[in-house]
């Protein structure tokens, strides 16, 4: 571990965190997914304030603890982290760089329209719901009508 | 905004109401678990019950901070006896068969969506944020909630029977929903939640769209089963589900992992 003798940037730190990622879709950092809503030093503190996806989420607390494991590895002492509710996380959150990770390993990412626009695997828009929920509180379960493939959706909130 | 410092014993019993319910309808429905008649209604029923139990964090969080005696979430989870809760009584009656177990979450979801949306503009900012975030969560169980009901109610002769006959049984648990006390008086004076009974409008107007398109008949009878959220007298079956929910920290006080 090396001991920071300097506060390092905010923009230093933001790049650190988009480095970590999430542990239920490893190809997605936690900026991705929009749920560190700030960065900030409060004179030798640094507040990192991080909002909950869903309620209920298990990986909460893991989200947590990484980011403090994260933050400590690169010589981060004095950390705080501070859980905000609202505004509410939404999908809307998601980076464009997310969205496209999403795609590529298999999970169409949220849309308006409240359905996958395309198979991720095949391209096909021919795609149909098999349930509004699936492996994570996050994701509902479509199946593409062209490849038969079933594939995640990532619900949009 | 400003929050208010409201202190009172009426606030953490509207907080505890408000932890209550999904603490214990997500715990009936976790009880599907391994359970239900396909794979994806099980990881469907397990997800709603996931959302439940963290709001239940959230309420019974700030309830705890409210109250200030030292207790936590857990501690209101865990270690209250049945007299102390203050849920609806439809949230703690049995699951029934699937269609009955769906029906419930349907009559419970409509009431919460509408519940929240209103909490949303509550003058306290804690209230406010909990509902906003707990209100994206049930229009989603709303909606598959409402969809189920239309399904099955208006689907095979034994799925339309068995759906008339979940709404038989549970529809005099339905007006507990809107029944006004002291508490929600205080509330009300203090801007933080709206009065029960002025819900009922939109929540007929919803139930009795969906339970039309359902081809289901809404009982005539306005009789309620009361005394959940008071306190005064739960069912017989509320006891019964703490042993199973409590059994651990019952078992081994203040086992963690």
């Amino acid at each position: 571990m090396r001991q920071v003798t300097t506060q390092p940037s905010t923009t230093r730190i933001w790049e650190w965190l988009d480095a970590v990622p999430d542990p239920e879709i490893p190809v997605i950092s936690l900026v991705d997914l929009g749920i560190i809503r700030d960065v900030a030093w409060e004179g030798e503190t640094l507040v990192v304030t991080v909002t909950p996806t869903y309620s209920g989420c298990p990986a909460t607390s893991v989200i947590n603890m990484d980011i403090e494991t994260a933050l400590r590895d690169r010589g981060i002492e004095d950390l705080k982290l501070k859980t905000q509710i609202s505004p509410a996380w939404t999908t809307d959150w998601l980076s464009e760089k997310g969205r496209t990770k999403l795609e590529d390993y298999g999970i169409a990412p949220p849309q308006p329209a409240g359905g996958p626009e395309k198979c991720p695997h095949c391209g096909s828009p021919h795609v149909t719901k098999v349930s509004q929920f699936g492996s994570t509180p996050c994701k509902a379960h479509w199946r593409c009508q062209n490849c038969l493939e079933p594939f995640d959706y990532f619900k949009c909130i | 905004m400003a929050t208010p410092t409201i202190k009172s014993p009426a606030f953490a019993q509207f907080l505890l109401r408000m932890g209550d319910n999904p603490l214990i309808l997500g715990h009936r429905i976790s009880e599907w678990c391994g359970h239900a008649p396909v794979l994806e209604e099980d990881i469907a029923l397990a997800n709603t019950a996931l959302d439940m139990i963290g709001q239940t964090r959230m309420w019974l969080g700030l309830a705890a901070e409210v109250q200030g005696d030292g207790k936590s979430a857990d501690d209101l989870a865990f270690l209250r006896d049945a007299w102390e809760f203050r849920n609806l009584l439809l949230v703690e009656v049995p699951n029934g068969d699937f269609g009955r177990t769906l029906m419930r979450q349907f009559l419970f979801d409509a009431w919460h969506a509408i519940q929240l949306g209103r909490l949303m503009k509550s003058a306290d900012e804690r209230v406010a944020a909990i509902a906003e975030k707990a209100s994206k969560e049930v229009a989603y169980h709303l909606e598959r909630s409402a969809d189920t009901v239309v399904g099955l109610g208006d689907g095979t002769e034994e799925s339309h029977r068995r759906m008339q006959e979940a709404l038989d049984y549970l529809w005099p648990y339905v007006g507990e929903m809107f029944q006004s006390d002291d508490v929600d008086a205080e509330m009300v004076t203090a801007g933080i939640a709206p009065d029960p009974a002025s819900l009922r409008v939109e929540y007929d107007a919803l139930i009795s769209r969906i339970l039309t398109e359902a081809t289901l008949t809404i009982p005539q009878s306005s009789f309620a089963h009361k005394g959940g959220r008071t306190g005064a007298m739960h069912t017989e079956h509320l006891g019964h589900l703490l042993t199973q929910m409590q059994w651990l920290q019952r078992a081994y006080p203040g086992a963690t992992w």
